[in-house]
Order: structure tokens, then sequence, then C-alpha cells
């Protein structure tokens, strides 16, 4: 009997304990959900990635000047986006010997672009550690936003969308 | 009675630590909250960036700005004619 009685009676000790400082428990309490409540909105206040620093338009700009070069390779399937989120020559057979030096340096710009694109807004939200996050991101928007006809490339084999 | 003051003051300092812990429980979680790839809004600006860069809107935008262009013309002529005759 009495080492059964053992436990309850350290239980009852707590309890009055406990409600002797439920005003340090509340507090305390109430601390952590207003920090959570806090940090919660701050995050969604960053939840907005800055994609307008100096930086990121000027490789923008960049692009979008080159894509009218690079629009007909793509509509003709010369040229692919790959799975992980830049261009590819696919059939260089398709364009004429004579502009293939100017497609293989088109496509070359065009990446070295996306990749200071990535990590210009990586950069740009303060967290460069995200580029791998952004770029993956960009990879499945840049395939999804394809037109049809294009080449795109899925587990490694190339499909026409 | 030494012994019962004894345990209230271990049950004051139990108290005290599981406070600092809720504490540090808060703290690390804010931390953990601004590490996570907020994945939703890179898929925006993803979006965002390539419309830009392959304007796709660009079939949407001269729509859009067509229907300006010819309400404020005739508006003009049809100003212009009437004091005429």
């Amino acid at each position: 009997m009495i080492t059964r009685m053992q436990p309850v009676s350290r239980c009852l000790g707590w309890l009055p304990l406990g409600l002797r400082h439920a005003y340090a428990v509340v507090k305390a309490l109430l601390c952590g959900a207003f920090l959570s409540i806090a940090l919660t909105l701050s995050a969604q206040a960053a939840a907005d990635l800055d994609v307008n620093t100096p930086a990121v338009a000027a490789v923008k700009a960049s692009m979008q000047s080159r894509h009218v070069q690079l629009l007909p390779y793509f509509q003709s399937g010369a040229v692919g986006l790959t799975a992980d989120g830049f261009v590819a020559v696919k059939e260089a057979g398709l364009v004429p010997l004579s502009q293939r030096s100017a497609l293989t340096a088109l496509v070359k710009d065009e990446n070295a672009d996306r990749t200071n694109l990535y990590r210009g807004i990586a950069a740009a939200n303060g967290h460069p550690e995200w580029e791998g996050e952004i770029q993956r991101t960009f990879a499945i928007r840049w395939i999804d936003k394809a037109q049809p006809g294009w080449f795109v490339q899925r587990d490694g084999q190339w499909l026409r969308k | 009675m030494n012994l019962t003051l004894i345990k209230k003051v271990a049950g004051l300092r139990g108290m005290r630590t599981a406070g600092m812990v809720l504490v540090a429980t808060g703290l690390s979680a804010c931390v953990t909250i601004n590490i996570y790839f907020p994945a939703a809004a890179a898929e925006k600006a993803a979006d965002k960036v390539i419309d830009e860069i392959w304007q796709v809107p660009a079939g949407q935008h001269p729509a859009a700005d067509q229907p300006t262009v010819p309400a404020t013309t005739p508006a003009v002529p049809a100003a212009n004619q009437e004091p005429k005759p």
C-alpha cells in the first residue's frame, strides 16, 4: 500500500506548486505564443522574393533580348530546356553548319545568364544558400511554361511538349 | 520541515528551468522559420521572371491597349469635324 501511495503523493506535491506558479507558467506560454506569432508574421512579410534588384534586372533584360534569337531554335527543336534549369543544344543537325558556332555561343551565354539569375535572386533576398532551390523551382517552371512543340528534358529524356 | 523546504526550493528551480527551456524552444523555432525556403514565393517569383523574359503576356498586352486607343482617337476627329460645317 505504501509503495503504491508514494507516486500519488509526489504528484499531489507538484500540483499545488504548479498552481502557485500558474502566473509564471501562463506568462511563459504567452511569451512563446507571442514570439511564434511575431515570427510567423515576419516570415510571411518576407514571403515575396525580391526579383527587382539592379543586378537581377540587368540579367533579365539580357535574357529577354536573347530570347528573340533563341526562339526559332526552341521551335525547331534544335535547343531544348534541361531538367536542371538550363538550355542545351538538343539537335545540332537542324541548324546549318555556318550557324552552329553562333548557336553554341548563344546557349553558353544563356546558361551563364541563368546561373547569374538564380544566384542573383538568392543574393537579393539575403540567402545565397537558396541558389540551388531557386534553380530547381525555375527548372520546373521553365518546362511548365514552355510552348507546345518545344523540347524539354524529363527523367534524362527529351520530350516534345 | 527542512525536507519540505528543500523540496519547495527544488520545485521552484524546476519551474525556472522549465521556463528557460520554453523560451529556448521559442527562440530556436524562430531561427528554424527563417531558414525555411519559401517554395511558394519562389514559384511566384519564377513565374513573374519567366513571363517577363519570354514575354508570355505579349498577346494580352496589345489586346488590353487596343480598346483604349480607338476609344480616344474617334473622339478627337469628331470634335474637329463638328465645328467645320
